[in-house]
């Protein structure tokens, strides 16, 4: 009993990490007032990025390429929503069917094979002393993904750049009221342009984490709606990156509460409701049926300087 | 005219073009040190394009700028603020969910190990406060602040950048007249401490008693600049619009008759779900004219609304002509009698992508004679929107232009015309000027009041004070969505009115004076 709590905190703390990184993502992107779904197109295309790093190099450069190329998809994104003033969505959308089919087609030219890569190397766990050794807590944070730990420092971090710092502060302006930090000198653009990328860093990291992290290989289509959990994730938690967490680590929850019926041969749900937990709750997290949330009054906005 | 004397601001020969529209052209423009200079114009004239050219928002395309008497590339709004100069915009321009502190701190934070210092930030803001006397609460949250605090707010933007020279947008839109005393005091206090005031406005009322100098403009051109002890109301009146004007508008003694709308008890909410109607009930006869008096955001919106069938009441009874009218539906309403105009013309009154004459049948498209079965009768609706803009004196080449290509004052003479036409036995006018040029201004009053004297009801609500005091034959005072008061127009004093609309029964002394919204 013991062992298999254990196994599901274990799980549902590994299950959350691409979720809580991209939050974090789509978070900074909305609270400056650009919607991101290309969350998921980039993850997707993070985790390519990292198995074939993998591939060629090493794990750690396949996580810098994750990154990486995250950032300048994420730019992309930013040029036409922000620059273009094109619809956000479409861009996003246009994103992440753009990512499904380059991963799918690079997998097919560079391994020959339509469905998934060859096995990489990942980036291994890491151990942390005197923890490792406390029953429970050492079994579910002792030994663990790096990407895990990662994801638990970027959510503090991100916290403290997004309430603490001057750059939160107007980051969370221009995604407000554009007008009123544009009349204090605030550069509304390039903040904008500056969330967006970090978005795609988050996402990128988030990809890296399925591929590299979770798994040794990369899977066609792998983020398999990760991106818009973490969306409703963010949305749920009220665009600050602990509420992101806390509900990442619930639909991590229903992950793992679903993996492990499986393993020890639960049969009095059917498997398929459990399979469908995490996106029941994306659903009752989007409608508001869990508590309304507000975002930010210009999010999704482009923002276009007075005219007369 | 040398320069180097004692000159805040000089703008030369400032031209602004617009697509199609030329907003400056050439204007010259001078602050003297520690003056308060109004800017006057009619809506739509420039002088808030002038000031956003000043303040940097706005690039002009020709003409030069002087501050403080060096010539001055004022590319953006940082330069701007770099020479001391701060503004204070129309629409506030304060982020909601952040503190006083943090909006005036916003852009120039105080840093302590690359976090913002907020203790110090609160004291500085605290400390300017206090220099200047402008109350604020530097922790509250700007959405849970009055409209008079958080223009405070807003000149200690200003202030907190060390700003000398500041632009007040028609600042005394949105304050009840109390605040518009406490603003005064602040500008006088400020021009004490060596500062120089631009006062942007079209109430000619105001500058009198405000400024020491005012520069008229009208259609982007500058019409003169002159002291204000040397002209009368009535002159500047007649620079601002270019020819005689009556302020005053002529009406008769109502002779009301029987009630028509009644409302009791009427309870609505807001778009964000809270109630903005708690308990309004007030009655308006045939033959006058009810005006609704009160601060922006009091529930006149949600009002309207719901007498027009645009929003859901939670609770309450609406009476038209003796008879319950248990759910308000637009159409139900309109069919009864019930006609409106609404407040934001463009987005409620017409379809501006809609032709003159298509705008004008809107409500009545599917009746005779403007269409039979199921087919439009598109030459009767011509023949009867050319008659309409006709009588209704709609400035327009012909009826078969876009209602965007007209200007403000004839969209609202459009609304106008087609509600009129209804001859509805209500009329529901919710800010019927606003925004509009002071020649429609007088001909939607007089048909406001031909209207009254033909037997309608008129319910007439409004944020412009002067407004309702020149129109109606009693004033209800709205506050936090109930009626604090209704009182009949001979009793009803600016001063009086202005308590009320704080929230102060009409008897008694008024309670903590800003504290509105």
């Amino acid at each position: 009993m013991l062992a298999n709590l254990t196994a599901l905190l274990s799980t549902t703390l590994r299950m959350a990490t691409p979720l809580i990184l991209a939050a974090l993502g789509g978070m900074f992107s909305e609270r400056s007032g650009v919607i991101n779904i290309a969350l998921e197109g980039i993850m997707l295309i993070g985790a390519f990025t990292a198995m074939a790093g993998s591939y060629f190099f090493s794990p750690w450069i396949g996580v810098l390429g994750a990154v990486i190329v995250g950032m300048i998809i994420a730019a992309a994104h930013a040029l036409v929503s922000i620059s273009f003033r094109a619809d956000q969505i479409v861009s996003g959308t246009a994103i992440n069917i753009f990512a499904a089919g380059i991963t799918g087609f690079l997998l097919r030219l560079i391994f020959g094979d339509a469905g998934q890569s060859p096995s990489v190397q990942d980036v291994g766990t890491w151990k942390i002393p005197f923890i490792k050794n406390i029953p429970v807590i050492g079994g579910v944070f002792g030994e663990q993904i790096p990407f895990v730990y990662i994801a638990l420092i970027l959510v503090a971090v991100s916290y403290w750049i997004l309430f603490k710092t001057p750059f939160g502060l107007r980051i969370r302006s221009v995604g407000e009221h554009p007008a009123a930090a544009d009349s204090v000198g605030i550069n509304v653009i390039g903040m904008r342009y500056i969330a967006v990328i970090m978005s795609g860093f988050f996402a990128g990291l988030a990809g890296a984490s399925l591929s590299i992290g979770l798994l040794d290989l990369f899977v066609k289509n792998m983020s398999s709606g990760r991106g818009f959990i973490a969306l409703a994730a963010m949305i749920f938690g009220r665009w600050t990156p602990h509420g992101a967490m806390l509900a990442a680590l619930l639909f991590g929850f229903a992950d793992a509460l679903q993996m492990l019926a499986q393993t020890i041969g639960l049969t009095f749900v059917p498997r398929q409701f459990l399979l469908m937990a995490p996106y029941i709750l994306t659903i009752l997290a989007l409608t508001g049926v869990i508590g309304r949330s507000t975002p930010p009054a210009a999010d999704g906005e482009p923002y276009i300087k007075e005219e007369v | 005219m040398a320069a180097g004397n004692n000159l805040a601001v000089e703008m030369k020969g400032i031209t602004k073009r617009f697509p199609g529209v030329i907003a400056n052209d050439k204007v010259d423009f001078e602050l003297e040190k520690g003056e308060i200079h109004a800017l006057l114009g009619e809506n739509g004239a420039g002088k808030t394009t002038l000031m956003n050219c000043l303040y940097g928002f706005l690039n002009a395309d020709e003409g030069e700028i002087f501050i403080n008497n060096k010539k001055v590339e004022v590319t953006d709004p940082n330069v701007a603020i770099s020479h001391g100069i701060g503004m204070v915009h129309q629409h506030f321009m304060l982020v909601p969910p952040f503190t006083v502190t943090e909006n005036i701190v916003l852009g120039k934070e105080p840093t302590k190990n690359n976090m913002i210092d907020y203790k110090t930030a609160n004291q500085n803001v605290r400390d300017i406060s206090k220099q200047y006397g402008l109350n604020v609460e530097p922790t509250a949250k700007v959405q849970d602040i009055s409209v008079g605090m958080q223009q405070r707010v807003e000149i200690l933007k200003a202030l907190y950048r060390g700003a000398d020279i500041l632009i007040l947008d028609e600042p005394t839109a949105v304050l009840t007249p109390q605040e518009v005393k406490e603003l005064v005091k602040i500008m006088e206090s400020l021009t004490d401490e060596g500062k120089s005031i631009i006062f942007i406005t079209h109430k000619l009322k105001e500058v009198k008693s405000i400024a020491d100098r005012v520069t008229v403009i009208r259609s982007g051109k500058l019409i003169d600049t002159v002291k204000t002890d040397t002209v009368t109301t009535n002159d500047l009146a007649n620079m601002m619009v270019g020819r005689e004007v009556i302020l005053e508008v002529e009406k008769k003694e109502a002779n009301p008759g029987e009630v028509v709308l009644e409302v009791e008890d009427l309870y609505a909410k807001n778009e964000r779900d809270l109630m903005a109607l708690n308990g309004t009930s007030f009655s308006v006869r045939r033959g006058e004219i009810l005006g609704i008096a009160g601060v922006d955001g009091n529930g006149q919106t949600e009002l309207t609304e719901v007498l027009s069938g645009l929003r859901k009441k939670e609770k309450g009874t609406i009476k038209f002509k003796g008879r319950e009218i248990t759910k308000p539906q637009t159409k139900r309403l309109f069919e009864e009698g019930i006609s409106h105009i609404p407040e934001d013309r463009q987005k409620r009154g017409l379809i501006m992508e809609f032709k003159l004459y298509e705008n004008l049948i809107l409500g009545r498209h599917d009746r005779k004679p403007y269409a039979s079965g199921i087919n439009l009768n598109n030459k009767k609706i011509k023949e009867e929107a050319r008659r309409l803009i006709e009588d209704f004196d709609i400035r327009t080449p012909s009826e078969t232009v876009q209602a965007k290509s007209l200007s403000g004052g004839n969209q609202q003479k459009l609304i106008i015309a087609r509600e009129f036409d209804r001859k509805p036995d209500l009329l529901i006018a919710a800010q019927p000027t606003r925004g509009i040029d002071v020649g429609a201004i007088e001909y939607i009053h007089n048909s406001l009041i031909t209207q009254r004297d033909n037997n309608k009801a008129i319910l007439l609500i409004s944020l412009e004070l002067d407004e309702i005091l020149s129109l109606s034959d009693r004033v209800a005072v709205i506050y936090e969505g109930k009626i604090v008061d209704i009182l009949d127009i001979g009793d009803a004093t600016e001063e009086k009115l202005g308590l009320m609309m704080a929230g102060a029964e009409s008897e008694e002394e008024p309670e903590g004076g800003g504290q509105v919204g």
